[in-house]
């Protein structure tokens, strides 16, 4: 072997790499030095050290205590009342014992079913759109980058009042039914579906597009048979995750609609419906404490609901990370 | 004719004779125009959808600030749009709302950060591979259970722990802000340790070199470099907690507005406001109708604010570390 094709292998390591390994040595050495000179001061860093670890870990104890407190004292306050009750009867203002979710669950099903069918289309589309088509030199996509951004962080409330005036009144003039309620929170949770899904097709590298390309295929074609495919287990992490805000969410449903107690089931155009949540927020607002009871139990169903698709989604990602 | 001359390129022809037909699609693609079309429609759904919030906030605001003026809605002390004599000085709402925004980030902030620190420099990796994903599986808690946690669970620990307090009526504001705190903590833990572990190692073993400890070197190197990361973090959990509306609807009343800075006792804030009031039935078009979209203007453009400026940090956290 030539000096120069030493020279040449020794250049095609990464220099990343070769800085570590330098580095590493260098504190190696360090240490060594350092320990004959510092010795009289390391117990006392040994103790503010360890000291620190402890306050750290208090920290991240305080963090998962608390919230996992909310599970237990669900588990604990609303075990009592899980029957089924809860999920065949319907809302009653006078007897709690006979009182049960049955059309705030339909009423969900039939909103979170608009939201799926309304985001997985749109909030891929612009996924799509931004990261393959735009040109990025055009000002007008930047200020659709940057206006999607700042929708991820306007509050939901906000929504609602957008909902109020542009789906249940105004144009699309709906009136108070389970259709506006899916078209609002589809908005609300759009911008986090586009976001996740940007992610999840940048993160297919450009290797698989330029072999599709050269291949004579089109650019869309490209996208629907190469490109999307790869990226949809992050795809599908980002509509779950998103699915499972919009179960959660309560506050700007309580300004399209949801608010009335539905004796009858809900259905998607017509008629008045309720949702999980605003449902719970209505019982828990009662005087009686066998309203709270059972307002607790609901939050127990909405949490173990959601805690699964939150694992299901975060399991998804995690196996699927840096596949390339 | 040969076999090889039939085909539109000869097997003959080398690098210097160029194909006869261009590279180009074989025929015009109307389809591919098509779902681009579309593509581009879906994105810019986003920038219709942002016209359409500040016109239906705008439209009615305007009609709001001709009966009531602007001085009178951002200097005033007393709000009472449901009254026959209503007042509509903003203030006590706002401050409500700034009152849950502190109380919440002072919470947050230490559990959130000490949370990140230990994560990103002291777990072990197996520590780290489970309290991450479960730190972010919490993150979805919704809102309503965090309300009803602090309405029947937190408020009469509250007053178990602090009797001195001037307790009063079912609601808290202090307690409120106690809720919006646990909810902003898993955000903060984990948009912070995201930047943390961004921060080339490198820097790390350049100040273990000199004989820092790993305190010193959390503290000292690692924080500062993902400083821009860790306020962003901030930032977006303030944002975040500017419009929390069920838990502070549930645990702070939707009643009361009032300037009294008394952690104890329940009062109103914008959100809770804007959900309150329109539960209730109003006629639309009234004073008290608009209230609630000028109220709504106003916490819009707060957080426009607070989000532009998370924007541009967390666009300069990633020019330095990708």
């Amino acid at each position: 072997m030539t000096t120069g094709e030493t020279q040449k292998i020794r250049e095609d390591r990464p220099r990343e790499r070769r800085t570590t390994e330098r580095t590493r040595l260098a504190v190696a050495g360090a240490r060594a030095a350092g320990q004959g000179l510092y010795t009289p001061r390391s117990a006392k860093h040994r103790v503010t050290n360890t000291l620190f670890s402890a306050v750290l870990f208090l920290g991240l104890g305080t963090a998962l205590v608390a919230l996992t407190a909310i599970i237990g004292w669900a588990l604990v306050e609303g075990w009592p009342r899980l029957d089924a009750n809860l999920f065949l009867a319907g809302p009653s203002t006078i007897n709690p014992e006979e009182a049960g979710f049955r059309t705030a669950i339909i009423g969900t099903v039939y909103v979170i079913g608009g939201v799926i069918a309304l985001i997985v289309p749109l909030g891929v589309g612009a996924a799509i759109y931004l990261e393959e088509f735009a040109d990025r030199e055009r000002w007008y996509n930047r200020f659709i980058e940057l206006n999607i951004q700042n929708l991820a962080g306007v509050p939901s409330i906000v929504f609602g009042i957008l909902g109020l005036a542009f789906i249940v009144r105004g144009l699309g003039n709906f009136g108070f039914v389970a259709a506006a309620g899916s078209m609002t929170l589809a908005l609300l949770v759009l911008p986090t579906v586009i976001l996740a899904s940007r992610e999840a097709i940048r993160a297919v590298p450009s290797s698989v597009r330029n072999g599709s390309l050269a291949l004579g295929a089109t650019l869309w074609q490209t996208v629907w048979r190469n490109v999307l495919p790869a990226a949809a287990p992050g795809i599908l992490t980002g509509v779950i995750l998103g699915v499972a805000r919009a179960i959660g969410e309560a506050a700007p449903l309580l300004l399209v609609g949801a608010v009335t107690f539905v004796v009858y089931d809900p259905s998607f155009f017509e008629g008045g419906y309720s949702v999980l949540p605003v449902q719970i927020y209505n019982y828990a607002k009662r005087p009686q404490e066998e309203f709270h009871v059972m307002a607790i139990a609901g939050v127990l169903v909405m949490l173990v609901v959601l805690m699964l698709i939150n694992s299901f989604a975060i399991w998804l990602r995690n196996r699927y990370e840096k596949k390339w | 004719m040969t076999a090889s001359q039939r085909g539109s390129v000869s097997p003959e022809a080398g690098a210097e004779e160029t194909p006869r037909r261009p590279l180009g699609a074989a025929r015009p693609r109307h389809g591919e125009k098509v779902v681009k079309g579309f593509l581009a429609l879906c994105a810019a759904l986003s920038v219709g959808v942002t016209i359409a919030i500040v016109v239906s906030l705008l439209t009615p605001t305007i009609g709001f600030f001709r009966e009531v003026s602007v001085v009178e809605f951002l200097t005033g002390t007393q709000w009472s749009p449901g009254f026959a004599r209503g007042e509509f000085g903003v203030l006590p709402i706002v401050v409500g709302t700034l009152t849950v925004v502190v109380i919440a980030l002072l919470v947050a902030i230490p559990i959130g950060l000490l949370s990140a620190i230990y994560l990103a420099e002291y777990a072990p990796r197996r520590v780290r591979a489970v309290i991450k994903p479960a730190l972010e599986v919490l993150e979805g808690i919704p809102t309503v259970a965090i309300g009803l946690f602090g309405l029947f669970l937190l408020r009469p620990l509250a007053e178990q722990i602090f009797p001195f307090m001037n307790w009063r009526g079912d609601f808290s504001i202090g307690v409120a802000g106690v809720a919006v705190g646990l909810l902003i903590v898993p955000l903060i833990a984990s948009v912070s340790e995201d930047a943390m572990r961004s921060v080339p190692g490198g820097l790390r073993e350049g100040a273990y070199a000199l004989g820092a400890n790993k305190m010193r070197v959390s503290l000292r190197v690692v924080f500062p470099a993902a400083i821009s990361g860790i306020v962003a973090a901030v930032v977006l959990a303030m944002s975040r907690a500017i419009g929390e509306t069920m838990i502070v609807l549930l645990v702070a009343g939707a009643g009361n507005p009032n300037l009294s800075f008394d952690l104890a006792r329940g009062a109103q804030t914008m959100t809770a406001y804007i959900g309150g009031t329109a539960t209730g039935d109003i006629a639309t078009g009234t004073t008290v109708y608009n209230t609630i979209f000028a109220v709504g203007s106003l916490l819009f453009l707060m957080t426009l604010v607070v989000n532009l400026f998370a924007i541009r940090l967390v666009r300069r956290f990633r020019e330095v570390y990708e």
